[in-house]
């Protein structure tokens, strides 16, 4: 018998905000412990959480950004559990009234390379609900230690329908939502400072079967292919269970990444009754539909609708846009180089993503520790994250420089080869293209009398490839443009010397 | 007659005129203090020379011209219940016992903007639960108009320290009638605001959605001042209501019963009532009849389910609510466990009283998996239902009289074993809670056992002002009351 997976997730997102949920002090990752606290994150007596509208305006942005409906009436209810991590011993969240209701995330799969679109397809969504986060324990031989800095942290629980069926998908749908979230600079979701978490439900049946299996929970997984990974591992364990006939229990599973296994960490049985009941210290908020506008306002395009957009306005290739639309900084330097000389996107493009994407990354591996250094490769859909962030406008070159070098190339005035010493200059010392190749005198030569000796030079010296080009082989003659090039220093106009090449051979 | 047992108002003109300097004042508190909580018991801890610190600085503020507001200068005790930063806040639950807040309420916060100074912890039954003072961890406080007895509670303490002349005014809470009801008991005026009058922040929580923060005072008009210093928003209680605060005291009338309609609830007249209560009570009605007001008699139908209503409502509120006080960080912790959930178990069973841990249970229950729509949700409807009598009953009458309390102070240990019992010493207080509604006890008399008998006005919602007025009007009707308790 066949078997399918069927799968959805729940994602935790913390939200960058000034201040916590429901308290005024506020939240970053790395600070000694418990410093980050005040009574209210203590939970002392008498104190009161006061939401923090920030958290719920950017929830909203999400929500919209994933065509999510945005109820009018939303509440806060207690879920009631005691775990030194929580310090009220209930945490804040919304239980039947969420923020967000419905909505999709496009995901796409990875493409047959990288040069390839891979299929695209929408996974629904359940909801979206705002909660606060817990603080985090440190487990000792003979005791614990709770540290709250990370208590009261905002927090939006995406829940996904069960519309996933393989870790290739889970994977996708992970780096879509990081993307989507974090272009909006709403998080910047790295899984493995804990700003992004996610839970999977798998469930096996067999292929066809209308009815889900037993849900099965995995946790701990840190990073989009450590849940790939998992996720393709539970479902072969599930599969198998099914195969032998043993039973599968509802549970929670823990993934370890050493062993590269699932394993027990709950059962049903310690399942919690969590006694949800609307917080009584919090009013509903109504959410008005000018508010909703003023949100929808300020939403940014989200990242699969930009790299269409850039494919087909700009006539960017798939690859470029892979790598330039998960990453703000990317789109908005191009942006600006584009709107400093709009006539040729893609060699702006191409000099922002294979030049100075190259330089900046190299730049950051010479400075780190290469085992952890990003890879500077890109691929499809897949590895978004490596070299984001890499601080294009910390560099020396500007947007409008760069234009200016796409321009300079494309008016003739330099080659493409000597382009790119131009642009490691500028990389170096932040200069003008034009300054740079009046100070080195790269202007390309095209002065028809000199060209024509470098190229009677060059035919006396390889009749061989004379004869070759005579006889139909085209290509031949680049083996007589290279000596041409040489002794020009590289200046010679490329399109002057095939010119006057064709013509000297005819 | 004796500092201690003068009003606000009088104390202020001889504080003004310089006759007495706020120290005198304090010191007399401090003497009577000493003198009578021996028998009385209503302090669970007191700084003298804090409060004598503050009122050297009081008498400086009013020498330089910089008076700070009405209550210059007078010692206020709080009760137990309430943060003040550097002091004890043990909610008279063991638990607590050795807890010091960082911080101060709010409510404190805004008396002290008006002058007044922070004098003494006052008993309550623990976490604000009980209607005798009696489930105080630490100490009995006794009825000062007969030892013997209760001094009603939960704010027992703030009650019977006013009634005693240990301060001039107090601050307590109200969940489902500790203010009004030890008021009554004890003789003095109590006042529960409208929900979301005064913020709670520093507050520890009861039952959430019925906590009110309110006034003893020894008359109507310290009751204005006091309210008129702790009301308005707060942007750290999300429930605190933003309304113009009008100055009570200075708007009081005292003619506020002329062309006005009393509703008399008959389901707060009939059984359960003490007769000689009822008696009191009726009397003082007629008397404010007789100041201009029509009286009609009005039916509140779910007063019944009052009880009932409250008891799931307010238990599964703090069940939540003490869910923090668990030995992890602040609150005691039993000193031998074996693991997370040993300690757990171990310091709440240490740590908690009965009633507490059995309204905890009862909370717990109330929201459990498959009770809570017919437990919780139920008691929600009905509560709306109670509310709406309210409101239609509004729509005919100015203000509601009942009695504050069924009876008059009981024999101490009277009702301990017998929680039920205790239950209904509240039935004609708690649906004001419910309700969200302001309620003021106004004494009104005496038993023939010469105990204080209470009269409860309710008003409309953020209608203190007139609330207040009624109250004045009858106290002033009713003249000055000469007696005071044999300490």
């Amino acid at each position: 018998m066949e078997y399918e997976a069927v799968i959805g997730l729940e994602v935790h997102v913390q939200i960058k905000t000034r201040s916590k949920m429901f308290a005024p002090v506020g939240y970053r990752f790395g600070e000694p412990p418990n410093t980050l606290t005040d009574p209210v994150v203590w939970a002392l007596p008498g104190v009161l959480p006061v939401l923090n509208r920030d958290a719920i305006r950017k929830t909203i942005k999400v929500g919209l950004m994933l065509g999510c409906e945005i109820p009018e009436i939303t509440k806060w209810d207690r879920k009631n559990y005691f775990y030194p991590d929580s310090p009220k011993n209930y945490q804040l969240s919304q239980y039947d009234q969420p923020l967000c209701v419905g909505g999709g995330v496009e995901i796409e799969l990875t493409g047959a390379n990288a040069s390839e679109m891979g299929e695209h397809r929408v996974v629904k969504l359940t909801r979206i609900h705002l909660e606060e986060d817990v603080g985090k324990l440190t487990h000792f031989a003979n005791d614990s230690l709770v540290d709250y800095n990370r208590a009261g942290t905002p927090l939006m629980e995406i829940v996904s329908e069960p519309d996933m069926h393989s870790g290739d998908e889970v994977f996708a749908y992970l780096n879509s939502l990081k993307n989507t979230i974090s272009f909006a600079g709403i998080s910047d979701c790295d899984m493995e400072k804990g700003q992004m978490r996610c839970d999977v439900n798998i469930s096996v049946r067999p292929k066809g079967s209308d009815e889900l299996g037993v849900k099965i929970e995995m946790k701990n997984m840190n990073s989009p292919s450590n849940a790939r990974e998992c996720v393709e591992y539970e479902i072969r364990r599930q599969i198998d269970c099914l195969k032998r006939g043993a039973p599968l229990v509802q549970e929670t599973r823990r993934w370890d990444a050493n062993l590269r296994v699932t394993q027990t960490m709950r059962t049903k049985e310690d399942a919690h009754d969590y006694r949800y009941f609307p917080d009584p210290d919090l009013m509903p908020v109504k959410i008005s539909r000018e508010y909703l506008e003023s949100v929808r306002a300020e939403l940014p395009e989200v990242p699969f609708d930009r790299q269409r957009r850039y494919m087909s306005e700009f006539g960017l290739p798939y690859s470029a846009t892979s790598v330039m639309c998960h990453d703000p900084e990317i789109c908005e330097y191009f942006e600006r180089a584009v709107a400093a000389y709009p006539k040729n996107p893609k060699a702006i493009a191409n000099l922002i993503v294979n030049d100075l994407r190259r330089e900046l990354i190299a730049a950051r591996q010479a400075g780190e520790d290469p085992e952890t250094g990003a890879s500077g490769e890109f691929s499809g859909a897949g590895s978004a994250d490596s070299g984001r962030g890499l601080g294009l406008f910390d560099s020396k070159v500007s947007p409008e420089d760069i234009a200016g070098l796409a321009e300079i190339i494309d008016g003739g005035e330099i080659s493409k080869q000597i382009g790119k010493e131009v642009f490691a200059e500028m990389f170096a010392t932040g200069k003008p293209p034009a300054d740079i190749i009046s100070e080195k005198g790269l202007r390309q030569n095209s002065d028809s009398s000199e060209l024509e000796s470098f190229c009677m030079e060059a035919i006396k010296g390889n009749q061989k490839a004379v004869d070759q080009f005579k006889a139909g082989n085209e290509k031949a003659i680049n083996a007589l443009i290279g000596p041409v090039m040489k002794a020009s220093k590289g200046k010679a106009n490329p399109a002057m010397v095939l010119e006057i090449m064709k013509k000297l051979i005819k | 007659m004796e500092l201690y047992y003068k009003t606000i108002s009088e104390l202020e003109e001889l504080l003004d005129s310089g006759e007495i300097s706020a120290v005198e004042l304090a010191k007399a508190f401090i003497d009577r203090k000493n003198a009578v909580d021996g028998k009385v018991g209503a302090f669970l801890s007191s700084d003298e020379g804090g409060l004598l610190a503050a009122a050297a600085e009081s008498d400086a503020r009013r020498a330089r011209g910089q008076k700070r507001g009405a209550l210059e200068g007078i010692p206020v005790g709080l009760k137990d219940v309430l943060a003040v930063r550097g002091q004890k806040l043990t909610c008279a639950s063991k638990i607590l016992e050795n807890y010091v807040s960082p911080y101060t309420a709010s409510s404190l916060e805004k008396l002290e903007s008006r002058g007044g100074l922070f004098w003494g912890r006052l008993n309550m039954d623990e976490f604000a639960m009980g209607s005798s003072c009696e489930n105080s961890a630490f100490k009995l406080t006794r009825n000062p108009w007969d030892l013997s007895r209760i001094p009603g509670g939960s704010s027992g303490g703030a009650a019977a320290a006013v009634a005693a002349g240990e301060c001039a005014a107090s601050l307590g809470s109200d969940t489902g009638g500790s203010i009004r009801q030890p008021a009554s008991l004890c003789g003095v005026v109590g006042m529960k605001p409208t929900y979301g009058l005064v913020s709670r922040y520093g507050l520890a929580a009861f039952a959430s959605s019925l906590d009110q923060i309110g006034p003893f005072a020894r008359c109507v008009r310290d009751a204005a001042i006091l309210l008129e210093a702790v009301a308005g928003h707060d942007p750290r209680d999300s429930t605190s209501v933003k309304t113009d605060i009008p100055d009570y005291a200075a708007n009081l009338s005292l003619e506020a019963f002329k062309g006005k309609k009393i509703g008399l609830p008959k389901e707060y007249f009939s059984a359960g009532i003490d007769p000689e209560v009822r008696g009191i009570v009726e009397k003082a009605v007629s008397d404010c009849r007789a100041l201009g007001a029509e009286v009609e008699e009005i039916s509140l139908p779910h007063t019944d389910l009052a009880i009932p209503v409250y008891y799931i409502i307010a238990t599964a509120e703090a069940s939540s609510n003490l869910a923090r006080y668990d030995g992890v960080r602040y609150t005691r912790r039993s000193p031998s466990t074996t693991d997370v959930i040993d300690m757990y178990f171990k310091s709440r069973a240490e740590g908690f009283g009965e009633e507490v841990k059995r309204r905890i249970i009862l909370g717990s229950y109330v929201l459990s998996s498959g009770y809570y729509d017919a437990y919780y949700l139920r008691a929600q409807k009905v509560r709306t239902l109670i509310r709406r009598d309210f409101e239609d009953a509004f729509g005919r009458v100015d203000v509601i009289m009942t009695p504050t309390s069924p009876t008059t102070a009981f024999k101490i240990g009277e009702k301990t074993s017998d929680p039920l019992a205790m239950y209904l010493s509240d039935i004609c207080t708690i649906n004001v809670n419910l309700a969200g509604l302001p309620g003021i006890s106004v004494p009104c008399g005496f038993s023939s056992e010469g105990l204080p008998v209470g009269l409860q006005m309710i008003g409309k919602a953020f209608d203190e002002q007139n609330l207040l007025s009624f109250a004045a009007s009858y106290e002033a009707a009713r003249g000055f009351d000469s007696r005071e308790p044999n300490l």
